[in-house]
């Protein structure tokens, strides 16, 4: 597996603009700073997980970075080409390299195509000219692949379980052999049994086609098991990245660890002796953030610095990455 | 007995391996399916064809046309009049002499034409007016939206008599008077659900593909309407034919010597006391039998295509 950059992410910014429905039609709209400058990089094959609530711009930040969404500012640079700048048409074209899964399997899928035409919606988009009988083969091929029964191309997705959904998307992803798939919480919809299998699946595909996965995720467990590094969002804002396991052992931000707290471990002995770092309070608003450390509100170690000054995202050593003025 | 088990079951894992594609239920198929089980509404469909295919094939049995008077029954049509086969009127005559059959055919022709005109012009109006608007959505869309609401605030039949009353009594102008009012909730339902299914995470996947959006329109948001507008549709029918009846019974709608089912009611209504009663009874007879019909379709596809009772 080559070791190159394949995706670098520059201080991305994704703002919404809220308008108050019983404000004057005149006043400004509230500026909602969804994703506040967010970097990152990511290598070939690599995988990055993406945790943090509900609410705090990780399915935001995914589609900015592929422009579903527009950013406000900041670099995404994809194979040293920044998308952010290119013309709809070249996006357009891009869009064959990088693809998406969701979070709800039934309903990215098309009730009125049935899986054949879903699955082949990429082929036909971006490569038209491509003889039925070809397309009919790569269907069946990236079915099997993904465990879909080849002879189910005619049914229809209202037909299938949620897992095998989720499978349709994961083949639509695949066909065109992108490089980069991002996942929007593409398990959280599904039944704890079927999450391991999807996950498993996903890591399979991973290894053998050398691509590189942004997983986003509210749940520690899941992104731990299949992340090579993981980053941790808070309100828009970087608290903590760092390697996979380095994260779940050595957690150096105070928010990183009350999310470790709140993971079950497997052994009861541990599990009843453990310490759990409860986070009071709900996730302040994204319209008016507090000062300062974005966590402070709810930080069990916040001092009067932590209003005053935003700490630095900085490398604490071996490129595990803090934003934490009284980190560990 | 272990041995035969292997086989079949080796035997099975082949036929499974080599079983054609399954056919799949679309949501079409499955909708047809529920329609097909809704009594009422495949009889409404049966009763319904009959009646149009009497508006056709009926004026080759009769022998009397709409235009014709019957000089032999006029000033006695309480008693000559009446419906019988001796004399080839069917229906009877209306209160000029004329063969009620006939006129009743020329009737069924014209309202069901309103209906059918009426709806066709409203949907597709309303259709592009409300997919436009919900697509685009922002300030394009409050524009547009906002004029729906001020035609919608002017009461329609005032607005529909008037301009019968101005630009006089054509079939024409009641087919645009109609077409036009009628729009407007179309174009509302239409652009909620545009809304609606623009958000869905399938739209976003397409995008996330590289799929134009006029591929999308076309492809993804288009085939999901198609539901919802043809539920209305078959709601809007009967509502246009009651509309032109309406107007008609207020002798506003269409124009002797044409008829319509309106018309020819209020003309039956006229003459009750004349001891007439068929002029009334088989034009009503074909007006309720029709609406019925429409309205058991109608619910009969909502109930088919209505994606919240599954
Ligand atoms: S900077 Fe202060 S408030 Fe923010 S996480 Fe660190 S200790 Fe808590």
């Amino acid at each position: 597996m080559s070791n190159e950059t394949i995706m670098q992410v520059d201080n991305l910014k994704v703002y919404f603009r809220v308008k108050n429905p019983e404000a004057m039609p005149w006043t400004r709209p509230d500026v909602l700073k969804a994703v506040d400058g967010v970097s990152f990089k990511l290598k070939a094959g690599e995988t990055l997980g993406i945790v943090g609530e509900s609410g705090c711009g990780k399915s935001t930040l995914a589609r900015g970075i592929i422009r579903l969404i527009e950013a406000e500012e900041g670099q995404v640079l994809w194979l040293g080409q920044d998308l952010l700048k290119l013309s709809n048409n070249e996006m357009r074209s891009r869009r064959q390299e990088i693809q998406m899964i969701f979070q709800d399997p039934l309903a990215s899928l098309d009730p009125r195509m049935n899986i054949g035409e879903i699955i082949a919606e990429p082929i036909k988009t971006h490569h038209p000219k491509t003889p039925k009988a070809e397309v009919k083969q790569m269907v069946e091929d990236v079915m099997v692949r993904v465990g879909l029964l080849p002879n189910l191309v005619n049914r229809y997705p209202h037909e299938f379980s949620g897992g095998q959904c989720q499978r349709i998307g994961i083949a639509r992803a695949l066909i065109l052999k992108p490089k980069l798939i991002v996942c929007d919480e593409p398990v959280s919809a599904l039944d704890v049994s079927i999450q391991a299998q999807v996950v498993n699946l996903l890591k399979e595909l991973q290894d053998e086609m050398g691509l590189a996965l942004i997983f986003i995720a509210h749940d520690l467990s899941i992104v731990k098991h299949i992340s090579t590094r993981i980053m941790v969002l808070y309100l828009g804002n970087m608290m903590e990245l760092a390697d996979s396991a380095d994260l779940y052992d050595r957690p150096r931000h105070p928010y990183t660890q009350a999310l470790i707290s709140a993971v079950p471990i497997p052994d009861p002995l541990i599990e009843k002796n453990k310490e759990l770092i409860l986070i009071e309070g709900d996730l302040p608003s994204a319209i008016n953030p507090p000062s300062g450390c974005v966590f402070r509100t709810r930080c069990p170690k916040a001092q009067d610095i932590c209003a005053s000054d935003k700490p630095v995202f900085e490398d604490t050593g071996k490129g595990h990455m803090v934003a934490c003025h009284f980190h560990d | 007995m272990l041995v035969l088990n292997k086989v079949k079951i080796q035997e099975m894992a082949d036929n499974i391996a080599e079983m054609d594609a399954v056919k799949g239920r679309s949501l079409w198929t499955d909708a047809r399916r529920r329609f097909m089980q809704n009594k009422a509404a495949t009889a409404s469909v049966f009763v319904l064809t009959l009646i149009v295919l009497f508006s056709f094939i009926g004026p080759y049995f009769a022998v009397w046309t709409n235009e014709q008077i019957d000089w032999a029954v006029l000033g006695r049509v309480a008693e000559l009049g009446q419906p019988s086969f001796a004399n080839g009127h069917f229906f009877g005559t209306d209160s000029l002499g004329r063969d009620l059959y006939s006129r009743v055919i020329q009737g069924t022709r014209i309202s069901l034409s309103v209906g059918f005109v009426g709806a066709t012009v409203a949907v597709i109006i309303g259709t592009l007016y409300g997919a436009i608007a919900g697509y685009v959505g922002g300030r394009v869309d409050q524009f547009m939206m906002r004029i729906v609401d001020i035609l919608m605030a002017i009461p329609g039949m005032f607005v529909l008599i008037l301009m019968l009353v101005v630009f006089g009594r054509s079939i024409l102008m009641l087919f645009i008077a109609i077409g036009l009012l009628a729009w407007l909730d179309m174009s509302r339902i239409v652009r909620g659900q545009t809304l609606s299914i623009k958000n869905k995470e399938f739209v976003e996947a397409a995008r996330a593909t590289g799929v134009k959006n006029s591929k999308i329109i076309t492809r993804h948001i288009v085939p999901n309407l198609l539901g919802v507008v043809v539920v209305y549709a078959s709601l809007l029918v009967p509502g246009m034919i009651l509309i032109e009846s309406s107007i008609s019974f207020l002798g506003l709608g269409v124009q002797e010597p044409s008829t319509s089912w309106g018309a020819l009611i209020s003309d039956g209504a006229k003459t009750i006391r004349y001891d007439t009663e068929w002029q009334l009874l088989f034009p009503l007879a074909f007006f309720v039998t029709s609406l019925f019909c429409f309205y058991f379709i109608g619910d009969g596809l909502r109930d088919a295509l209505d994606p919240k009772d599954r």
